[in-house]
């Protein structure tokens, strides 16, 4: 990590045209009816897709890639703190046989 | 006293200096994921108690306002990321340009939402205000439908309000870029500012699908 990394415009404009190309992708899957093979898959597919276009964002637009391994680490923390709280709740939640 | 890019005492080079800086504004945006996704939360726990209301409330929400307004959010965060690119190539009138850009781009979007709030008025869908989800709907419909559009108002108000602050900050951006302030040496402003805007950005990719986007076939 000595030298600073500048990254190019010409992969800002690349990952920009990537992000579009997944929004229509969205939007193109929002409307076929996809839960009919297995029942969640509409937003399992649209979750996946938002988390490729996150992922495009953090790594290239704030320089992730780039960053230190202690950044990265902190950046992979904030997904797991998130993950945990999903998670724990979530099975809190749907476990409780008197609601 | 404005910073140059001079090296502080506490650091013994100038990229541990930048690191640390970027390694704050992420600590930073750590504690906002988790707040959002508390949000985020109460979301995943509604949508999974009456999926049925959730998506025919998300269906009453103009799906072209979203998605003109999430290219227009992420073509903000290109010009965000160039204005970045033009102070580090040390590019000094590019920033300005690019800044401007980003900021028309954030209030392009905050003019769409605003359209949007206006819709929901019009049609009584804002909660605790007059709220009649459709003519004839039962009380238990109505209320659940009352629980989406009180997420779509908390979680897109609380994003709102950090583009607010958003642009705040580029307008300040602004300003020193006009002073010629940010150099390649020196232009950690921008690069925490680009960290902000982007993460913003990353919110949205994510309201979009949920809020817009359930079951639409």
């Amino acid at each position: 990590m000595s030298e600073h990394h500048i990254v190019s415009p010409k992969i800002y404009f690349a990952i920009f045209g990537a992000l579009m190309l997944c929004t229509g992708l969205t939007i193109w899957a929002a409307e076929v009816d996809l839960n009919h093979i297995f029942s969640g898959l509409n937003i399992i597919i649209a979750l996946v897709i938002a988390t490729l276009k996150a992922s495009l964002v953090v790594l290239f637009f704030m320089h992730g890639k780039y960053s230190s391994r202690r950044t990265q680490m902190v950046i992979i923390c904030s997904v797991f703190w998130l993950a945990v709280m999903l998670f724990m709740t979530m099975s809190d939640y749907l476990s409780r046989a008197w609601s | 006293m404005h910073r140059t890019g001079e090296l502080f005492g506490q650091f013994e080079t100038m990229e541990q200096q930048r690191e640390s800086a970027s390694l704050g504004m992420w600590v930073f945006l750590v504690t906002e994921v988790l707040f959002f996704g508390g949000m985020f939360m109460t979301y995943t726990l509604n949508r999974s108690t009456y999926p049925g209301i959730f998506a025919e409330a998300s269906r009453s929400i103009a799906l072209l306002l979203g998605a003109v307004n999430t290219v227009v959010l992420i073509g903000s965060s290109l010009t965000m990321a160039m204005a970045v690119w033009a102070s580090q190539a040390g590019k000094k009138k590019l920033i300005p340009i690019f800044l401007i850009a980003t900021l028309i781009l954030g209030f392009v979007f905050l003019g769409i939402k605003a359209v949007e709030y206006h819709d929901k008025y019009v049609e009584h869908h804002i909660p605790g205000l007059n709220f009649r989800f459709e003519p004839g709907a039962d009380v238990a419909t109505n209320a659940h439908a009352q629980l989406f559009f009180s997420l779509y108002f908390a979680m897109t108000g609380l994003h709102a309000l950090h583009m607010i602050i958003g642009a705040g900050l580029l307008f300040w951006l602004l300003k020193e870029s006009l002073k010629e302030r940010f150099t390649p040496q020196y232009n950690t402003p921008v690069e925490l500012v680009g960290l902000y805007w982007h993460f913003v950005d990353i919110v949205w990719i994510f309201l979009f699908p949920l809020l817009y986007l359930i079951d639409r076939h």
